[in-house]
Formats: C-alpha cells, sequence, structure tokens
C-alpha cells in the first residue's frame, strides 16, 4: 500500500510567507487566550483539595451542593468526572486548615446525604508545594528548550537549532491556548504531555533537517528553496505515518484511558496535529530565513595533498 | 552486505530471553498473604516466630499454601482474601496477647504469585500507589520550631551552667532563636562569657546593652542549626517508623525528601481517617515544673480568669485539676528513649516506665534533687496547644535515668499515656503538606484503563503497519513488540514503581517508537524507487536511516530527562518509563528488525524483492 506518490516536489516554500503568517495568527491568538483567560491551573498548582467520590446510582450535584452550603462550605466546586456516579469535588486552600479534617468533614456530610458515597479519591496539595511544582514545570521547559538548541546546533547548525525550538515552541503555547481558550485543567500529567510533545515535534524538524543537509551535499546545483521543498516532500509521507501512528495510540489513550488520562491525551492530541504543521511550514521557512547556506552544513573537505607539500 | 555476525544474534537473544525472563513474574499476579515483622528493634524475626505461626494457623485449621521467612519478617500465603483475613486475626491474637502493647506487626499484604524458581531471579514491577491504592502523604517539618525548641534548650543549659559556677545574672530570656543574659558588671559578664565559649560550643556570643544593664547575646551558630535541623528530621522520621508500625501496613515507604520534608506512602492502607489521625498527631513532648509557689486558689481562680503570674501557664490537667505550669523546658521529647506501661513492683499499682538517654538522665537527677515534694508536669504539645499528660509528685532523687510514673492510673491509662510519650516524641512539629489517597477499587479501575488503552492502541497500530509495509511492518510490529518486553522486563528488573502516567508513557513511547521503523522502511522504499537493488536497499535504508533516529531520539531524551529532573510524583513515573523507552526503542527497532529483515533476506544470493508494499508506481 502508498498513499503518497509525489512524483514532483511540492513548492512549499513559495507560500512560506503564508504560511508564517497563518502561524503568526494561531500564536497570537493563543497568546491573546494565555493573557485574558489564563490557565485553570489544577490543585497541583495552586493548592487545595481534590476529592473524588463514586455513588451507586447517577449523583445529584445539586444535592450535594446543598448538604454541602448546609456545612458552610463556600468557594467549592462540584463537577460530575468520567461517570454520571463519579463526582469530583473541589476545596480551595484556607489557611489554617487541616486537609486531613478536611476530606473527613466533606466525606461525613456528603454519606449523610446518601450512603452509598464513598470515596475514590484525595488529593491535597499545600501552598507551598503548588508553587514549586509551577516553578519546576517552568524550569523544565527551559532546560529542554535550551538542551534541544544546543545539541542540534552542535549536529548541525545554530540556525536550526533556534528555528526548530521557534517552531516548537509555538507548538507548546499553542496547546497552552488550547486549554486556556477551553478552560480545560492544566495538570501535572498535562505539563509532562507538553514536554513530551516538545521533545517528539522536535523529531520532525530533526527528519527535516537531516534531509536538507543530505540534499546539500547531493544536490550541488539547486538552490536552497529547492534544497527544502524537496527535503520536505521527500519526508512527509514518513511525517504523515508517524505521526497517525502516534496519534492512533494517543487516540486509543482518549477513548480507554478514562478521565485520569484525557487531558493528558487531549494536549498530545493538539501538539501532534500541530507538531506536523509547524515542523514542516514554520521551521523550513525560518531556516530560509535565517538564512542557511551549503557552507554551513557541508564542510568544504581540505586537500591533504597540498598540506603537505613543503 | 545483510548479515549481522553471530554476535550480534546471540546478543538479540540473550536480550530477548532476559526481557523474557524480567517480564515473566508479570503475569503470573499476585496472591494475598500475611505478613509478620516484629514490631520493635529488640525483636527479631527468627525460625521461632516461622513456628509460632505455623501453629496458631494449624490450630485455627488453616492451611496456607506457601510460608517463608525473609529479612522483613514471616510471610504466608494464603488462597484466598476470606482466607487471609481469618489468618491475620488468628496469627495477631497468638502473637500479641495484650493488643494495647503489640510485640509484631500483623498486616494483609500481596506476594508475587510465579514459582519459586522465578521468584528468586525476577520480581514483578512494583505498583504505585495510584494502580494499588493507599495513601502518600508529604510532610513537611517545621525547621523553625525546632531550632526554637534548641535555643531553649540551650537557655536552660546556661542557667544551669552559671548557677553552678556561682554566676550570679539578672536574668536569662529567650528571644527568637537569640538567648539574653542579663550583667550588672563587666567583670561577670566576662566571666559568663569564658563558661559559655567552653561549655555550650554550639552557642556564638556577641557583646550589647540595655540602659545600665550589660548583655550577651547568644545565637545558635550556624553548623548547630543545621545539625540540630537534621537531627530533627531524623528522629521524626524514626518517630513515624514507629507510629505507622501501629497501622500494620506491609511495605511502608518513609522517606527523606530534599532538607525538611518526609515522603510518606502506605500501600493498600484502606483506613485512610486512621492513618491520617496517627499520622496528623503532630505532637511534642516537654516535662517543665508545676508552680508550686502560686498554685493556691486564689491564683489559681486569677489564672482561670485570664490573669496568668508572669512565666506560667494555666493548663487543665486531664483529671480535671488546674495547674499552673512554668514556661521553662525541663527536658523535651528527644531525651526521652522509650516509654512502656507496666506495674510498680512494691504496690503493683499500673505505672509507666521512662528511660531517658545521658544527657537527659543528669538533668532529671538534678531537677529531682532539688524538687523532692514539687509536681512536673509531662505536657503534650499540639500545634501550639498543650495539653497536660500527666503531674506526678518527685517522690525522691531519681538518678540513672529510668523514671517510673505511678498512682491514680487504670491499666489503661497507663496504656494510653505509655503510648502518647513513646509516639509523641517528635522533635519538631509536622504538617501535611501534599496528601494522595486512592481507593482500591479506584486502582484497579486505572490498571484496566491504561492496559487496555495500550492493548488497543497497540493492536490498531499493529495492523495499519503491516497492511502498509507488508512483511517490513511484520517486522516492526515484532521489533515494537520486543520493545515492550525489554521495557517491562527493565521496569522490572530496576524495581521501578509503575504508576499510570507509567503506563501512558509505555502506550506512548510505543506510538513514538514506531517513527523509527517507519524512517527505516519509507527509506528503503525510496532506495528501492531510485532503482537500487533489494539488498543495496535494506543496506542504505538502514544506514541512512540511523543518524536521523539516533538524532531525533536524543532531542526527545533531552526532554526526558528534564523531566526526571524536575518532576515529582506522577510526572517522574512518566519521566522513568518514557527515557526507559526512548533507549529501548532505539535498540529494538534498529538492531532487532534488522536481524529479522537479515534473517529473512540476507542470506538469499538473488533476492528478486523485498516483501515492503508497493513500491512500483515512478
Amino acid at each position: 500500500m502508498e498513499f503518497f506518490k509525489i512524483r514532483r516536489d511540492i513548492p512549499f516554500m513559495r507560500h512560506a510567507l503564508a504560511f508564517n503568517i497563518v502561524s503568526l495568527v494561531t500564536f497570537l491568538l493563543a497568546v491573546f487566550f494565555l493573557a485574558t483567560k489564563g490557565l485553570n491551573f489544577s490543585i497541583e498548582f495552586t493548592g487545595g483539595t481534590v476529592m473524588e467520590v463514586s455513588y451507586q446510582q447517577a449523583a445529584d450535584v445539586d444535592k450535594i451542593r446543598k448538604a454541602l452550603d448546609s456545612r458552610g462550605y463556600n468557594d467549592y466546586s462540584v463537577q460530575n468526572f468520567g461517570s454520571s456516579r463519579d463526582v469530583l469535588v473541589r476545596m480551595p486552600l484556607k489557611p489554617g486548615q487541616n486537609s486531613a479534617d478536611l476530606s473527613k468533614a466533606v466525606m461525613e456530610s456528603l454519606t449523610a446525604e446518601d450512603r452509598t458515597a464513598t470515596l475514590r479519591r484525595v488529593e491535597f496539595v499545600g501552598p507551598q508545594v503548588g508553587r514549586e511544582l509551577a516553578e519546576n514545570g517552568a524550569l523544565a521547559l527551559l532546560i529542554t528548550s535550551i538542551g534541544i538548541v544546543l545539541y542540534l546546533a552542535l549536529r548541525f547548525e545554530w540556525k536550526f537549532g533556534v528555528a526548530a525550538i521557534i517552531a516548537n515552541l509555538h507548538d507548546v503555547v499553542i496547546i497552552l491556548g488550547f486549554f486556556a481558550l477551553f478552560q480545560w485543567e492544566f495538570s501535572l500529567p498535562v505539563l509532562a504531555a507538553v514536554l513530551a510533545v516538545l521533545g517528539y515535534s522536535v523529531n520532525e524538524s530533526v527528519v527535516i533537517a537531516d534531509r536538507i543537509r543530505e540534499n546539500f551535499r547531493k544536490m550541488r546545483k539547486a538552490s536552497v528553496t529547492e534544497i527544502i521543498d524537496n527535503a520536505i516532500t521527500r519526508t512527509i509521507s514518513r511525517t504523515i505515518i508517524t505521526h497517525g501512528c502516534t496519534q492512533t495510540m494517543v487516540s486509543s489513550m482518549l477513548v480507554f484511558g478514562g478521565p485520569a488520562l484525557h487531558y493528558f491525551a487531549l494536549a498530545l492530541t493538539i501538539g501532534i496535529c500541530f507538531g506536523i504543521y509547524s515542523s514542516v511550514l514554520v521551521m523550513a521557512p525560518l531556516v530560509r530565513w535565517l538564512g542557511v547556506q551549503r557552507e554551513d552544513l557541508v564542510k568544504p573537505i581540505k586537500d591533504k595533498k597540498e598540506e603537505a607539500v613543503v | 552486505m545483510n548479515r549481522y555476525p553471530i554476535w550480534v544474534y546471540a546478543t538479540i537473544a540473550v536480550a530477548l530471553l532476559l526481557g523474557a525472563l524480567y517480564t515473566l513474574p508479570n503475569f503470573f499476579g499476585e496472591a494475598p498473604a500475611v505478613q509478620v515483622s516484629p514490631a520493635r528493634a529488640t525483636l527479631k524475626a527468627d525460625t521461632a516466630i516461622l513456628g509460632r505461626v505455623e501453629d496458631a494457623l494449624k490450630k485455627a485449621g488453616i492451611q496456607p499454601t506457601g510460608m517463608f521467612l525473609d529479612l522483613v519478617g514471616v510471610k504466608v500465603r494464603l488462597a484466598d482474601t476470606d482466607t487471609q483475613l481469618k489468618a491475620k486475626d488468628v496469627v495477631d491474637q497468638a502473637l500479641n496477647p495484650d493488643t494495647a502493647n503489640p510485640s509484631y506487626t500483623v498486616a494483609l499484604n500481596l506476594l508475587p504469585n510465579s514459582p519459586r524458581w522465578l521468584a528468586a531471579i525476577a520480581q514483578p514491577m512494583y505498583l504505585g500507589l495510584d494502580l494499588r491504592g493507599g495513601v502518600h502523604f508529604l510532610l513537611q517539618v517545621d525547621m523553625r520550631a525546632a531550632i526554637a525548641k534548641r535555643a531553649e534548650g540551650l537557655a536552660g543549659d546556661m542557667r544551669s551552667q552559671l548557677r553552678d559556677r556561682g554566676i550570679r545574672h539578672s536574668g536569662i530570656s529567650r528571644e527568637g532563636n537569640n538567648i539574653v543574659v542579663r550583667f550588672r558588671d563587666a567583670e561577670t559578664r566576662d566571666k559568663a562569657r569564658a563558661v559559655i565559649l567552653e561549655q555550650l560550643p554550639d552557642l556564638q556570643l556577641a557583646d550589647s546593652s540595655s540602659g545600665s544593664e550589660l548583655l550577651l547575646v547568644a545565637s545558635i551558630k550556624p553548623e548547630a542549626q543545621k545539625r540540630t535541623q537534621e537531627l530533627a528530621l531524623k528522629q521524626n522520621i524514626q518517630t513515624l517508623h514507629n507510629r505507622i508500625n501501629e497501622l500494620g501496613v506491609a511495605e511502608p515507604v518513609i522517606q527523606q525528601q530534599g532538607s525538611d520534608r518526609v515522603v510518606v506512602q502506605l500501600p493498600g492502607v484502606q483506613d485512610t481517617a486512621k492513618a491520617k489521625e496517627i499520622l496528623g498527631r503532630t505532637a511534642t513532648l516537654e516535662v517543665r515544673m508545676v508552680d508550686e509557689d502560686n498554685m493556691n486558689p486564689a491564683a489559681l481562680a486569677a489564672a482561670r480568669g485570664g490573669q496568668v503570674p508572669f512565666g506560667d501557664e494555666f493548663y487543665i490537667e486531664r483529671g480535671g485539676q488546674p495547674l499552673l505550669v512554668r514556661k521553662q523546658v525541663v527536658l523535651t521529647g528527644d531525651r526521652l528513649t522509650d516509654a512502656q506501661p507496666g506495674f510498680d513492683n512494691q504496690t503493683h499499682e499500673p505505672a509507666v516506665h521512662l528511660t531517658l538517654d545521658a544527657t537527659g538522665a543528669r538533668i532529671f537527677k538534678e531537677v529531682t534533687r532539688e524538687n523532692v515534694g514539687k509536681r512536673m508536669a509531662i505536657l503534650l504539645i499540639e500545634k501550639g496547644r498543650g495539653e497536660v499528660v500527666t503531674a506526678p509528685v518527685i517522690r525522691t532523687e531519681i538518678g540513672g535515668g529510668r523514671v517510673q510514673i505511678s498512682g491514680r492510673m487504670t491499666t489503661m491509662e497507663a496504656n494510653d499515656v505509655a503510648l502518647l510519650l513513646r509516639a509523641g516524641a517528635l522533635a519538631a512539629p509536622m504538617e501535611i503538606v501534599e496528601e494522595r489517597t486512592v481507593g482500591p477499587s479506584l486502582g484497579a479501575d486505572n490498571i484496566k484503563k491504561g492496559f487496555d488503552s495500550t492493548i488497543y492502541g497497540f493492536a490498531a497500530l499493529s495492523l495499519f503497519i503491516i497492511v502498509y509495509y507488508a512483511l517490513f511492518g511484520v517486522f516492526s510490529t515484532l521489533a515494537l513488540c520486543a520493545n515492550l518486553l525489554f521495557l517491562i522486563g527493565l521496569l522490572s528488573a530496576l524495581q521501578a514503581t509503575l504508576t499510570l502516567p507509567g503506563i501512558a508513557a509505555i502506550a506512548l513511547t510505543l506510538g513514538m517508537a514506531i517513527d523509527a521503523n517507519v524512517l527505516i522502511n519509507e527509506r528503503v522504499r525510496e532506495e528501492l524507487r531510485g532503482g537500487a537493488t533489494p539488498q543495496a536497499a535494506i543496506h542504505a535504508g538502514y544506514e541512512r536511516a540511523f543518524g536521523t533516529i539516533l538524532d531525533s531520539n536524543v532531542t526527545t531524551l533531552i526532554a526526558g530527562l528534564a523531566l526526571l529532573i524536575f518532576g515529582s510524583g506522577p510526572v517522574r513515573g512518566f519521566a522513568v518509563v518514557h527515557c526507559l523507552g526512548i533507549l529501548t526503542s532505539i535498540f529494538s527497532s534498529v538492531v532487532v528488525s534488522r536481524g529479522m529483515v537479515n534473517l529473512t533476506y540476507g542470506t538469499r544470493k538473488r533476492l528478486e524483492g523485498v516483501s515492503i508494499g508497493n513500491t512500483a508506481w515512478k
């Protein structure tokens, strides 16, 4: 079987400006949503208590709210989680309150309302731990970016490193933009997914960069634009098949993984879809605009005989 | 050209064999078991205990399916969970006649069900709390309180040192972490300074003055502060160990994290409320003197109204009696090494026996000598609020560090007091800063969901790859299976903890590992289209793709390592599997798949074509 019977190189670079404007607009939109709506951080980052409670029949969220209101709690959120029988209760941090007492007291008021309520999970994060997690997450993102730029600069050329990281950070910002726009919960596993996507999308850039280098060696007479077009065209089938395969796995997580893996898989899905786009249509034009040349990648071989002459 | 030397095939075979061997235990599942381990350091797990457990089970008519002794204690494997619960009760009754003060911890556990020869080589993966259910706590030790307490203790030491040498000062007080001593003249201050520097090397001194008074301001040296913090953390961890023994958890994890935190993980604990109650009991112990001068009805009545005499604190004893207790601390809980309930030798009254360490014994001797006939109070301080556990009268001078508290106590009370004293000996208060509780049903659910998503994803992926790349697709799929085998084998061999994000990482790694094979297969197709002979195309395809595969895996690994270093909790579980998966995938997708290709095609002299899907179009 073969999906891609492309006989002539596709002139990607001819439309580079258009692609870059599209990316810029999506990027700016993502930044806009991040700035105006902000991320809906999970309690892992903000601190607080989350309780997952399971009922035998469909849970009556209004009744649960009433039960909690009558106990004097406010500022909490109750929502269904995964199925109609499971609910998630979120409580913000309150100074001077003990997590152990809180979850116990909440559970008592819930069981008083409905005897079948059972506690499935409690998560409590103190304010300090939350701040540390957020800081460490940002640090991990920074270190990953620097590491990738350095590695690509070493293996290829600094222009590729810079272009690849801009293209892929653009993906990261777009994922975050989606999470801000839809106010999906941004949790630790989502952060892990974002970083995994960053590493994964760079693969894409590496594959193309590798081809560009190879083409510089082989196609001596071709222009830079032709070389880039050829590199992208030659790798496009691999790009789409690989991403399709990875997405198959991720879709399976999205379908069968349940609520615990939902946002993790969702972040990966967005990352994978935009990863294709950005490596092909953001990174390559950037490399060209940074002014990549044959001499950057193909080191001139010195003639040893000349050196030997005294 | 497409032949591997024998040693490469041998390496692949050995790797596959090891992978299979270490993966195998994961398929046998786990059997319910009861674990018996000594609750006190003085007791040892030996064959005698094994015999006693065996007898107890025989008497109750319970037939264990297996029984052995290891470093932790005795482990009894049982047929089902009902027998497990029954066996636990039977063994508990037989070994711990005194339920209030158990000598052995009897806990429910799960043991790998693999045959003995296999269990000797390999263990199944260790399941994280989100998969097996249990409690995870992160506790933060209040180091400022630890330092403040140390300063209070040093102030006490200074007082007794100066008194011993007859150096007259006009007051010692603690201000924050500093100790301020007041003097009337410079000569006395110089003398005092010499004594303090010699006797209390943990302090550094500075001169100061306030009005006509000359001051000596002592502060704890930074290195002594650090030592105090380390000791406080160590002691708290020890205390947590003791407390958790009370809970009867099979494999608790109690670990230091950073400089002031402790991680506690209790797998399989169902009664989370009790666990929290026992851990959250952040009590510290203090011995202080009762202010006998002010223990008159008038002063007590005034104190009840809020007019507490200077330097005193007002408490209600457990019996309901009001007490005025001096603020000055004589001894703290860290001087107490043990507290056991028992009986007075002469009167046979219930009593509590305390054992103090050397410093504690010396201080106690001094204090009791000077205060015969007076009362001392033992206080339990919880989150800044104190409670008088007991306030006994000192009958005689007590030396040697062995103290007995008796009188007006029932056996039950003696047990309670001993437990409170023993378990309450935290060096500094702790607070839960992170908590994760996962019920057992959710854990089972998580395993199923994680497993399902991996299996279905893998099946769909394999189907597509085989249809698209024909025989090369089969090789790619088999290479992916080998990757899974290596990864699970490696995780089992390292005894890494598998969590739900870890399972997600396995699925994701498989989805990403296929990239290498797609790269190779596409390259081989391209070479074939370019007119290369089949053998040359295979060779060039693998050769040319390898550099790209390496580069792309290194960049993924950079992201994985960053996650590993900065991640915590669920992210770390993801990162470990992700990083290991990248390493195994390079080997399996390049070397293992090439091995299969070489075995199939490499030996043929005249190869007409390879089965890699349609390459005929031009």
